[in-house]
């Protein structure tokens, strides 16, 4: 069940779009943004106040990286795996964190703290490697910032 | 006509066609996917690759989608380039890369569309050695089988179930190579026509699920061109059989009525066929046991003898869904004046519905036409439930006032996804009146929901808003003139306007006035079409035949006029009210029962003829349209089944009847030269037709195992069966090439082994059958003369203050009894139910969805209650389909009651 | 030397204020082509000052706005759509501008919907740009505060509504039919051209879709005139250009340049030349979807034209550098599994070829690939080449495979005979 509050922004956003449907994405994330990922029954419900079947919004759900269909971690580790973080040693980057995490690309912490994500180029190519936690973006990355920023993160 | 230079040879085509479309129809072999003449082009597969070439001294030329290019005057292309070659090869090897290679064991094997073009692309060596990526398949209910791994995500799917037929609990998931074709969660599809994905896969992700219970290739069925027998539209079908079962009913293509498409209960219905009920010899009741106890073939002839002797007072009733040929047999045999048809309230509307198609100006629309149209009204129908396909035109009808509109930007009407993505939501006039909500009312530019009399009179205003000559309605209220002067405004504003209506409302009015609208319309200079939906798939050609109502054979029977009576094909007890039909069986003496399968009416029969059923037999129905269509023997029945109009004809000879024929051809001759409007001679080719001296084979050229698929029996290969009735045989052997129309026997060409191959046996591809689509038109209107409307506007609806009254709700799944015998469609039944207003549940008491007992025309039972709030107040919906209540007259007065 | 996109901007990475803006000449275009020119006047000058799209292709922007239908009687609403999506690897010159001077943004949109007598404008913004996506919020705002957006727009009659629509994730959304898919809440897969969205885009109706430094450039156009806007450049293509480094260079970053200016210039003036240990081995010029440039390549002065001689494209501008450390291999490995995940999945060769593509390159890059794999690499970058895929993103990622094998193909062979990738391990 939608919560007051999320069913407020979710139709906050049907009443700036044009169309009921064209809110699907942005309804999708206002559920992602207070629980993380979004679930069958948020499919369900939501697919409901969009005028969709279920079938419909999780075909748009599905098409979009940043849709979440499973359960993340408190913080989601979104790190940048494209060409220029690359060749700044993305690669050395991303073994230091799965050790440091002990999980694997795609997996989440076991004490769900983090979620763990290589994303496409974040635009921050002249300061790579760079990663976003959450909605913070971290650039320039070395293994001992990388530990300093995961400390933050409770 | 614009010219294309196909690899430097010139050719013309057609206007504002693709290239695709166009190479096609010229007979190349151009390889494609994601394209369908139904659905238009998307290009998304580019299988379909040609080069382009600027002009004549462009050698380089750049590869284009066919399918995407108009085939503009002037146009150059090539389709043996090696260029473009090499990429149409690799599109399939891409295709293939992930592909399971699991032909031999894929339903799809044989006739599959993937093998088809991975063959006329030459791709025959995999280069790849990586693994391959893989799903999970889902379970579909119990008519579509899903094996995503085979899938080559050419997006058919999607577009036929959601765009062409409006599915909505279907669709295409994630993206890049893990697209994904299918529902959100495991569960039964929930559309109407989900079995065309089985077609329309172009290979074995969707594969039909009955077919895989008694599985057989392509190439060893039997297939005969056969007649949809489970609603009124007459959808050509494909049956085919092995060793006696049907195993599949597949889409032959009409291009006049279902064109590439079949709805579920056409495709899945057919499993009756082979239940173990059927009655597969004659029985008779024993006179001291009271109990029926089969007979053989010469005890039967010998019953037939005896109760019928010259003088006996031998009535008929016939049958809607029996063919012309098996009611005209039984015609003759008691005598026109004692042939009986419909119930009174039928025989009147049905006799309506004729007079209206015959005397009015306005002439009855094929589904094609429908599909056309610019501008519908629909009265008192649920055509997604009384004529499925229908329903799957007036999705194509409302895109027609968009389509025009978008065309004016330059955008070609074949470039599909540029279409709808102009139109977006945007529908053209579909104005809906029933008696409650239907699955359509969502395409509706205006619902209006009423009991009977009130549609009739907004119909009614309709037409007299149109012409003023129409009779008007006396005191229609703001609300329904208005809507009138909505829907007349609409409807004349339109180019290709019809009015559809229908015998399921059981309003004779209905029909007068959706006639007047039409009518009206003619008035007005248009070219109106009127269509009416009926139930049964030869109730057209029966009421065509002539007859008096059932409740005219009740009454000879109750003064004694008659005493015995010969049944075809019905159980009396779906039609009437079953104290009626006790009282007259009971008082009959001998009832005489031709029927497949045992009813409530073989209970109580003296002897029971067992008949084939539409597979095994051949016979003319006669569609909503007046399109008299035949159908032709699949299989040669076992045992004493024989064709209805067979056991007649034994019966006329053993009662000396002077008539007597031998074949369906002389039958036919014969009801042609009876009933004048019944001119059925050439509706198909007679019986001894041939092409250079050759029957049509019903097997195909690679049947297999003829030599030993009997030997269990006998290791001599026994004699094929002949076929005195028509131009088809029972063997592999005969005329390969391309027979006339009504004698296709399945749809196969060199290099193309799908269902895809009709494109070879089209005039055009998309367009009719070559030599056109089969079927007569028995009726056309009136040319000139005055129009003399339907008089008699009824009053409008008064709710009772102590009875409702009850109208029927149709099922696509449910209401027609024979494909409930079909497992899959069993399980798609709803349960017996009544439907009612929130304020009549709420007067009567009613919580919820509890049950309630209905009593109505002195019967009476308790059934689960759903509350349907565009039920008018006043009105209750009952069940149409087999329930306690089955049989009544709908619609009528009766009560309903809480029940403790 | 003119900055007109980014001279303003503050030096702490805040952005402009409304007033800050304002003061240093913001919407003074506007102001002046409300009060005194015609749609068809802004048009014109937007024409001549040669403005070429800054999204990668290079359209002539005056000649896409000439297809928008203008009149009383086209369809309604008519759309202007921003396209800030950037999310081509190695590309970051939008951010800047989003993040530094959003009412530039705001008022060049503003003008290019009047010109183009547009009713509601969108802004595509992708997800991840969070700091531009609330400085953008704010920037509307502001804006419709000061009329500068909204209802008879400083009192000139005109109209323009303006939205914010953040994106989640798939660089196809950049792709400007996808873009218009995504906007109205649908798998962003690209539509079918022709129609053009001018005839028939956003909802079916008429629509002009530009990258956001595209737009950033008109009010300069109008302010100044097209003459002076030509001014700036150092060839026939009008204005300035964000152009970027990135890679084992000593100060990657993103500068405002007149047009033309030389790769050689932007990678050793600007860039500040290689880090030390490392020598340029070659560039991906314009983002990931462009082809490889050499050494010998670096004179070549950087616009659409020119870096045709090249054999590659000017694309975002925006330059990825290759150092003599870094494996080609390894590296069109992971622009093709970047652009594999990314296909959109509607058409074969791309849904198909590209992760075929990445396999090959992967086992090659572990030492496991074979001779025939680069006969296979070979021929795929030509059969999912323009015109042969739905749309550009297949053939974009042809380029850097293309040219790789052709520049470094002893680099491809020597892991295919050495059975190892020679960069790693040993070195
Ligand atoms: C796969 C793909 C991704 C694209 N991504 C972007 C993008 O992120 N930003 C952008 O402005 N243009 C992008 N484009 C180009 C747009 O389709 C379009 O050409 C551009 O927005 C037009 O703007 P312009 O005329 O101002 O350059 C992309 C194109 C393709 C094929
Ligand atoms: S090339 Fe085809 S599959 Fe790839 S992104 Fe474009 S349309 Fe989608
Ligand atoms: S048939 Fe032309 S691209 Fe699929």
């Amino acid at each position: 069940m939608l919560t007051e509050e999320e069913k407020k922004e979710v139709e906050e956003e049907l009443r700036k779009n044009e169309r009921k449907k064209a809110a699907a994405v942005e309804a999708l994330k206002v559920v992602q943004r207070h629980r993380g990922w979004v679930s069958q029954d948020d499919i369900d419900e939501l697919s409901e106040a969009l005028d969709m079947t279920p079938d419909e919004l999780d075909a748009v759900a599905t098409f979009y990286s940043l849709i979440f269909r499973k359960p993340v971690g408190r913080h989601v580790i979104l790190i940048c795996d494209s060409v220029s973080c690359w060749i700044m040693e993305y690669e050395r980057m991303l073994q230091h964190l799965t050790s440091r995490l002990g999980i694997r690309p795609g997996e989440t912490t076991s004490d769900g703290r983090f979620t763990l994500l290589p994303v496409a180029c974040l635009g921050a190519c002249d300061r790579a490697p760079a990663m976003m936690v959450g909605e913070t973006l971290y650039t320039d990355l070395a293994p001992e910032k990388i530990d300093e920023i995961l400390d933050k993160y409770k | 006509m614009p010219t294309i230079y196909i690899d430097n040879k010139p050719y013309e085509v057609k206007d504002g066609q693709n290239l695709l479309h166009a190479c096609l129809s010229l007979g190349f072999d151009i390889p494609y996917f994601c394209w369908h003449p139904a659905m238009n082009s998307v290009g998304a597969c580019r299988q379909c690759a040609v080069k382009q070439f600027r002009d004549e001294k462009d050698t380089k030329g750049k590869i284009v989608m066919s399918c995407m290019t108009p085939a503009a005057d002037g146009t150059r292309i090539s389709i043996d380039d090696p260029e473009v070659k090499e990429f149409r090869a690799c599109v399939i090897e891409w295709l293939m890369l992930n592909h399971p290679h699991d032909c031999p064991v894929c339903d799809e094997g044989g006739e599959c569309h993937l093998q088809d073009m991975t063959v006329m692309t030459g791709h025959d060596y995999r280069r790849t050695r990586f693994r391959k990526r893989t799903h999970r398949n889902q379970d579909l209910g119990p008519f579509v089988n899903h094996e995503m791994n085979r899938c080559i995500q050419c997006y058919r799917c999607v577009r036929f179930y959601r765009d062409h037929a409006g599915g909505r609990d279907f669709d295409v998931f994630a993206s890049h190579h893990h697209v994904y074709f299918g529902r959100q969660k495991d569960g039964t599809l929930e559309n109407e026509f989900s079995g065309n994905l089985v077609e329309i896969c172009p290979t074995g992700v969707f594969t039909d699920k009955s077919l895989k219970r008694h599985y057989t290739r392509k190439w060893d069925l039997q297939t005969a061109p056969s007649v949809c027998m489970h609603c009124g539209l007459g959808c050509n079908t494909i049956p085919g059989e092995r060793y006696g079962t049907l195993r599949r009913i597949l889409n032959r293509f009409n291009g006049e009525v279902n064109g590439y498409f079949l709805c579920d209960r056409g495709r899945y219905g057919y499993e009756f066929v082979n239940s173990s009920r059927r009655t597969r010899q004659p029985f008779i009741r024993n006179k001291e046991s009271g109990k029926l106890v089969p007979a053989s073939r010469e005890e039967s002839l010998e019953y037939l003898s005896s109760v019928l002797y010259f003088g006996a007072k031998v009535i008929g009733i016939g049958s809607p869904r029996a063919s012309i040929e098996a009611n005209f047999a039984l015609r003759t045999l008691v005598g026109p004046e004692r042939f009986f048809s419909f119930g009174e309230r039928n025989l009147k509307m049905i006799s309506s519905i004729i007079d209206a198609l015959k005397n009015g100006p306005a002439r009855s629309p094929s589904l094609r036409e429908i599909a056309d149209s610019d501008a519908v009204f629909v009265l008192g129908e649920d055509v997604t439930n009384t004529a499925p396909l229908l329903a799957l035109a007036l999705r194509q009808s409302v895109r027609q006032r968009p389509m025009e509109r978008v065309e004016k930007f330059g955008i070609p009407l074949w470039n599909d996804s540029a279409v709808r993505e102009g139109i977006q939501d945007e529908k053209g006039p579909l104005f809906i009146a029933g008696t409650h909500a239907t699955k359509l009312d969502e395409l509706a530019t205006e619902t209006y929901h009423g009991a009977p009399d009130d549609l009739a009179r907004l119909g009614f205003a309709v037409a007299h808003e149109l012409d003023p000559e129409a009779p008007a309605v006396t005191n229609p209220g703001e609300d329904v003139s208005s809507l009138a002067r909505r829907i007349a405004n609409a409807l004349r504003n339109s180019r290709r306007p019809v009015v559809i209506s229908g015998m399921s409302s059981g309003s004779e009015e209905l029909v007068h006035a959706a006639a007047n609208a039409a009518w009206a319309l003619c008035r007005t200079g248009k070219d109106a079409g009127l269509c009416f939906i009926q139930n049964e798939c030869n109730a057209l050609g029966l009421g065509l035949m002539g007859g008096r109502s059932l409740d005219e054979a009740f009454s000879l029977m109750e003064k004694g006029e008659t005493d015995t009576a010969i049944v075809l094909e019905n159980d009396l007890y779906g039609n009437s009210e079953s104290f009626l039909v006790d009282k007259f069986l009971d008082k009959c003496r001998h009832v005489i029962v031709i029927d497949h399968l045992p009813s409530k009416t073989t209970e109580k029969a003296g002897l029971i003829l067992p008949a084939c059923t539409f597979a095994e037999s051949n016979g003319v129905f006669v569609n909503n349209e007046g399109r008299a269509q035949r159908f032709f023997r699949v299989f040669v029945p076992s045992d004493e089944i024989q064709d209805s109009w067979r056991w007649l004809g034994d019966a006329m000879k053993v009662s000396r009847h002077p008539v007597s024929w031998e074949t369906d051809d002389d039958i036919i001759a014969s009801v042609s030269r009876e009933v004048p409007i019944l001119n059925l001679k050439d509706v198909s080719p007679p019986a001894a037709f041939r092409v250079a001296g050759q029957k049509i084979p019903r097997q195909p050229h690679r049947y297999s195992g003829r030599t030993a698929m009997h030997a269990d029996i006998s290791v001599h290969e026994p004699k094929p069966p002949e076929d005195p009735d028509s131009a088809l045989s029972f063997s592999m052997e005969g005329y390969e090439g391309m027979p006339p129309s009504p004698l296709l026997t399945r749809f196969w060409s060199p290099g193309w082994n799908s269902v895809q191959s009709v494109n070879k046996f089209q005039s055009e591809v998309g367009g009719p059958l070559r030599g056109g689509d089969p079927g007569k038109r028995l009726i056309e209107p009136a040319k000139g003369g005055a129009v003399s409307y339907f008089q008699g506007v009824p009053a409008s609806f008064e709710p009772g203050s102590e009875r409702l009254f009850i109208v029927p709700l149709y099922h696509i799944f449910g209401s027609d009894e024979l494909s409930l015998l079909s497992p899959g469609i069993a399980e798609r039944t709803p349960a017996p139910y009544i439907a009612l207003s929130r304020k009549d549940a709420d007067s009567l008491g009613i919580a919820g969805e509890s049950g309630a007992e209905v009593a109505a025309s002195g019967q009476s039972c308790r059934l689960p209650v759903k509350v349907d709030d565009s039920l008018p107040h006043g009105v209750v919906g009952l069940f149409a389909g087999s329930s306690p209540l089955r049989g009544i007259a709908l619609p009528l007065w009766g009560r309903v009651r809480k029940t403790e | 030397m003119d900055k007109p996109l980014t001279g303003a901007m503050r030096s702490d990475g805040q952005a402009l204020s409304l007033k800050e803006y304002e003061d240093a000449g913001g919407y003074s275009a506007l102001r002046k082509a409300l009060k005194g020119m015609t749609p068809h006047e802004v048009l014109e000058e937007v024409k001549k000052s040669n403005l070429r799209g800054r999204g990668g292709a290079g359209f002539p922007t005056g000649l896409k706005w000439s297809f928008m239908p203008m009149g009383a009687d086209v369809a309604r609403p008519k759309y202007l759509v921003c396209n800030a999506d950037e999310m081509e690897p190695g590309t970051f010159k939008d951010r800047l501008l989003l993040e530094g001077n959003p009412h530039l943004l705001l008022e060049g949109m503003v003008l290019s919907g009047f010109a183009l007598d547009a009713d509601i404008a969108y802004i595509f913004l992708r997800w991840e740009y969070r700091v531009a996506a609330e400085r953008l919020e704010r920037a509307i705002e502001e804006a419709y505060q000061s009329n500068y957006l909204g209802k008879n727009i400083l009192g000139s009659g005109y109209s323009l509504d303006m939205r914010l629509h953040v994106s989640a994730g798939r660089y196809i959304c950049g792709e400007e039919t996808a873009l218009l898919n995504a906007l109205e809440g649908k798998r962003a897969v690209p539509r079918s051209k022709p129609p053009h969205p001018q005839v028939s885009g956003l909802w079916g109706k008429p629509t002009v879709v530009n990258n956001a430094e595209t737009y950033c450039n008109v009010p300069h156009i109008i302010g100044n005139g097209a003459d002076w806007y030509k001014g700036l450049s150092r060839t026939d293509e009008g204005g300035t250009k964000l152009y970027g480094v990135s890679g084992r260079v000593k100060r990657p970053g993103a500068w405002e340049l007149p047009m033309g200016t030389t790769m050689r210039e932007l990678l050793e003036e600007h860039g500040g030349g290689m880090r030390d240990g490392y020598k340029f081995r070659g560039a991906l010029p314009g983002g990931a979807s462009t082809d490889f440039i050499l050494e010998e390549h670096l004179d070549v002065r950087m616009d659409f034209e020119s870096m045709q001689k090249t054999g590659s494209r000017m694309g975002t501008g925006t330059m990825i550098v290759l150092d003599d450390k870094t494996c080609p291999v390894g590296m069109v490995l992971n622009l093709q599994t970047f652009f594999a995940r990314e296909s959109c999945g509607w058409c074969t060769p791309c849904r198909e070829g590209l992760p075929w593509i990445v396999k090959m390159l992967d086992a090659i890059e572990r030492g496991e690939g074979g001779m025939e794999d680069l006969e296979i690499l070979q021929q795929q970058t030509r059969l999912l080449g323009p015109g042969n895929t739905f749309c550009a993103l297949a053939p974009g990622a042809m380029e850097p495979l293309q040219s790789a094998l052709k520049y470094f193909k002893a680099d491809f062979e020597k892991h295919i005979r050495e059975r190892r990738c020679p960069y790693k391990g040993g070195v």
